[in-house]
């Protein structure tokens, strides 16, 4: 319904571990190997992606000035929604 | 104190948590069905479209199929089910500490404490509901009401994504119209007794007169008529509580039909092992063995005899299965499905009276034997030590009913009769 198709991908993602206990994912690499830096994380909340299907904590990330989302699910993964099914 | 009691249903459950995972299904119908290969064919759960198909629970697969030609089966995933559970028990938990799980997908709050940081009932459910939605991409349905009763009809009333409050300004308008066996323990037997008296609806249930309903039903009269008018206390229990343990079983629908005696002991032994071993791990024994036999036409029976001594042998609780099955079976059909349960349990360690005629000192030898493989199953997985019996049909005893185990809604009662219902 006007949704664009989608799918999950997962992805490789470099990630800092506080003393205090917090995760802060430093860059993600691409299916094709190209590394993307994060610049901020805004957010982190628990929520489901319906587009990709999957739940976990979900960091809103600036990357080059754009934003995307990025889970970490509950079996220790990352993933991303891709624009397309890759 | 009224109280204020939420009980929040995930709309169909299993389809929902499937059809998250796996976008591409959307807008097809879709069942969650046991495995056809291993005989457990049957439809556990349907998403909404399904239902519209007219696919129902518990159907065969290919009943399924008949009703609905396009459906597509997806395999049941346990742990992911039960993951999600969790997860919403953790947002239940930011609400209440009296949260009380029926199933993996019912769960009952007490939030009459919770009212002074959290707002009152109709609030706390659209928060929950609009967290479930965000944080875990699932609906559900919540009922609101003073009773544990009239929050779980409310839950019913309007599905998906939907809150009912049930008060007791308005539950004469919305519970008292709805079919008598919408009421919790109004199964088929006791709605078409009820129907033969003339009640049909859970209002004609209230205005029944308890004493004539306790001469038709006995004590659950008196707890029937107190669920129909709002009336139940039973409290919600707080996180976390067990209830006592009153009996251990465990039953299989096996991979193929049993045709002899032998089929059937290789079954109960798997069955007594997972049964024993659990005693041995709750630090019970039974002096009541059970067994309960389904044929490949569906008809079943149980039957059950007191043992002479309290026992956790495995080796005892199959014989005693298996005496009870030789005394009980006639071979006219084939057998589907064979439970061994374990009752009238008392504390491994309580002091009993031996018998001249018991072999005291082998019985020591055999709980040896068994806790020595409970160790070595622990360690190194169910399948590093098996009997030789299992060897006689490595289909038959590729089960293993311990870890297989899964849990089911407990009773409502498990915990005694606390409706308040008048017993006297």
């Amino acid at each position: 319904m006007g949704e664009a198709k989608s799918c999950k991908v997962y992805v490789d993602v470099d990630v800092e571990f506080s003393s205090d206990g917090r995760m802060q994912p430093k860059w993600i690499r691409w299916v094709d190997g190209s590394i993307f830096k994060i610049d901020r994380v805004k957010q982190c909340v628990r929520a489901a992606s319906r587009k990709a299907g999957g739940v976990g904590l979900r960091y809103t990330v600036v990357i080059g000035g754009q934003e995307s989302q990025l889970y970490y699910e509950e079996n220790y993964r990352w993933f991303v929604e891709a624009k397309q099914p890759c | 104190m009224e109280r204020t009691i939420l009980h929040s249903d995930m709309n169909s459950c299993y389809a929902s948590i499937e059809l998250l995972h796996h976008p591409e299904l959307r807008g097809k119908p879709l069942a969650v069905g046991g495995d056809p290969e291993a005989r457990h064919g049957i439809v556990l759960a349907k998403d909404q479209l399904a239902k519209k198909a007219g696919v129902k629970t518990g159907m065969a697969l290919w009943q399924a199929r008949r009703v609905c030609p396009e459906i597509i089966f997806v395999p049941p995933r346990m742990d992911l089910y039960l993951r999600f559970s969790r997860l919403a028990r953790e947002i239940y938990a930011d609400y209440t500490d009296m949260q009380e799980p029926f199933g993996l997908d019912e769960c009952w709050m007490d939030v009459s404490q919770s009212g002074s940081c959290k707002g009152d009932g109709m609030t706390i459910a659209k928060e929950i509901s609009n967290r479930i939605k965000f944080e875990l991409g699932i609906t559900v349905s919540i009922g609101v009401s003073w009773n544990k009763i009239f929050a779980k009809l409310g839950s019913d009333y309007k599905k998906p994504d939907a809150i009912t409050e049930i008060s007791r300004e308005n539950y004469r308008q919305i519970v008292w119209p709805l079919p008598v066996e919408d009421l919790l323990y109004v199964g088929r037997a006791t709605q078409k007794k009820l129907n033969l008296y003339g009640i049909h609806t859970i209002g004609e249930l209230a205005r029944t007169d308890p004493e004539l309903l306790h001469r038709w039903f006995g004590k659950m009269g008196y707890v029937l008529s107190v669920f129909a008018n709002g009336e139940d206390q039973t409290p919600v229990f707080m996180e976390d509580y067990h209830a006592p343990i009153k009996s251990i079983g465990n039953s299989t629908t096996t991979p193929r039909d049993l045709t002899t005696d032998t089929d059937v002991k290789i079954i109960v032994y798997a069955l007594a092992e997972s049964v024993s071993a659990r005693l041995r791990e709750n630090n019970f024994k039974c002096q009541v063995v059970e067994i309960s036999v389904r044929d490949c036409d569906l008809y079943s029976f149980t039957r059950q005899h007191k043992i002479k001594a309290p026992t956790d042998l495995t080796s005892e609780i199959a014989e005693q299965a298996m005496e009870l099955f030789r005394r009980h079976y006639r071979w006219r059909r084939s057998i589907r499905s064979v439970g061994v349960r374990a009752c009238d349990l008392v504390q491994a360690d309580c002091p009993v009276q031996l018998d001249l005629f018991m072999n005291e000192e082998k019985r020591e030898r055999l709980h040896r034997m068994d806790t020595t493989v409970d160790v070595i199953r622990r360690r190194f997985g169910y399948e590093s030590i098996q009997r030789g019996l299992m060897y006689q049909d490595r289909v038959l005893s590729n089960l293993n009913a311990k870890e297989d185990h899964t849990v089911h809604p407990r009773g409502y009662f498990a915990d005694g009769n606390k409706t308040g219902a008048y017993a006297g």
